[in-house]
């Protein structure tokens, strides 16, 4: 009797299973249970969702925003974030360096939140280097003119077409290109 | 009694450390200077040309802060905009001592490649306080 009610549930548990990732097998933004885990995107160079978490760490806002704006932790891996930190004295051709403790927790804050949907080996040290952004962001998508914008400037300046990117949010509804 | 110093002691710790103002940051980097061989003061008029002028790389100061630094500046790569510098026109300027190393470091790396001297970072003080 008992072990018949525990077969029932795993049966069910199993047909749910295989339901769960066809109904969302499109959608880049699903974050379905199964659907994570099997589906590999941008050969594994993916970023991650949610991107700004609730707990922001104020010296993470106050010190990545003074030249830039704080890009959002899971943009990148965990990998690339611990080799971003550690070359602060040379970043991007500019010196951004802070003292230790300072680096050990925005370090922290940036690994713990990093993209949870990168499964590549690879650590690259600009955002626009992952095949997520190049996908998303090729002469398909976007035409090269647009990047010619002296209000652009730089890929680097997300929240020109992206004004909520400073959130995390990226959607393709709040695009903004300008003119 | 015990209690009353117990209460002091945790009035006078709790006490926030006061901001130093762009005179008492002038004044430290001054007797850090002090202690080089022939140093004969700061000069504002010095200050400016260090300032405008490039020291073999592609940046001076002026590339971002612009040649009045009164004037709101634009980050040379990232086109952030960058508060005035000069402390006439922003008050937040040179009041916390630890950005001001921080800041001077990063910047002197990025404009001569190497860390300023107090005797270059005193005449570039000496001048801003001019800028009116």
């Amino acid at each position: 009797m008992k072990t018949g009610f525990a077969k029932g549930i795993v049966i069910a548990l199993l047909a749910a299973g295989m339901v769960m990732p066809v109904a969302h097998a499109d959608d880049d933004d699903d974050e379905g249970f199964f659907s994570k885990r099997n589906k590999i995107r941008y050969g594994g160079e993916n970023r991650g969702k949610p991107l700004q978490p609730a707990n922001i760490n104020p010296k993470f806002q106050q010190e990545c925003s003074e030249c830039h704006i704080a890009y959002v932790p899971g943009l990148m891996s965990a990998e690339s974030w611990r080799r971003v930190m550690a070359g602060l004295d040379q970043h991007f051709g500019s010196d951004a360096s802070i003292d230790a403790q300072e680096n050990q927790e925005i370090t922290d804050y940036l690994v713990s939140n990093a993209s949870n949907r990168w499964s590549a080996p690879t650590a690259p040290l600009r955002i626009t280097e992952a095949a997520w952004f190049k996908r998303m962001h090729g002469s398909h998508e976007i035409p090269p003119r647009v990047w010619k914008n002296p209000k652009i400037n730089s890929p680097a300046n997300c929240a020109v077409c992206h004004p909520d990117a400073v959130f995390g949010e990226f959607d393709e509804d709040g695009l903004v290109l300008p003119r | 009694m015990l209690r009353f110093f117990l209460l002091m002691g945790f009035f006078l710790t709790a006490q926030p450390v006061l901001a130093e103002t762009p005179e008492s940051v002038l004044a430290s980097i001054k007797s850090e200077a002090s202690g080089t061989p022939g140093f004969k003061g700061f000069s504002a008029e010095r200050g400016e040309a260090f300032y405008k002028s490039k020291h073999g790389g592609e940046w001076s100061c002026s590339s971002c802060h612009t040649d009045n630094p009164a004037a709101e500046g634009k980050h040379a790569k990232t086109g952030k905009l960058i508060q005035p510098l000069a402390p006439a026109a922003n008050a937040e300027r040179f009041t916390d001592m630890k950005k001001v190393n921080k800041w001077f470091k990063r910047n002197c790396n990025d404009v001569l490649d190497r860390e300023c001297t107090a005797q270059e970072k005193g005449d570039v003080l000496t001048y801003l306080l001019t800028v009116k």
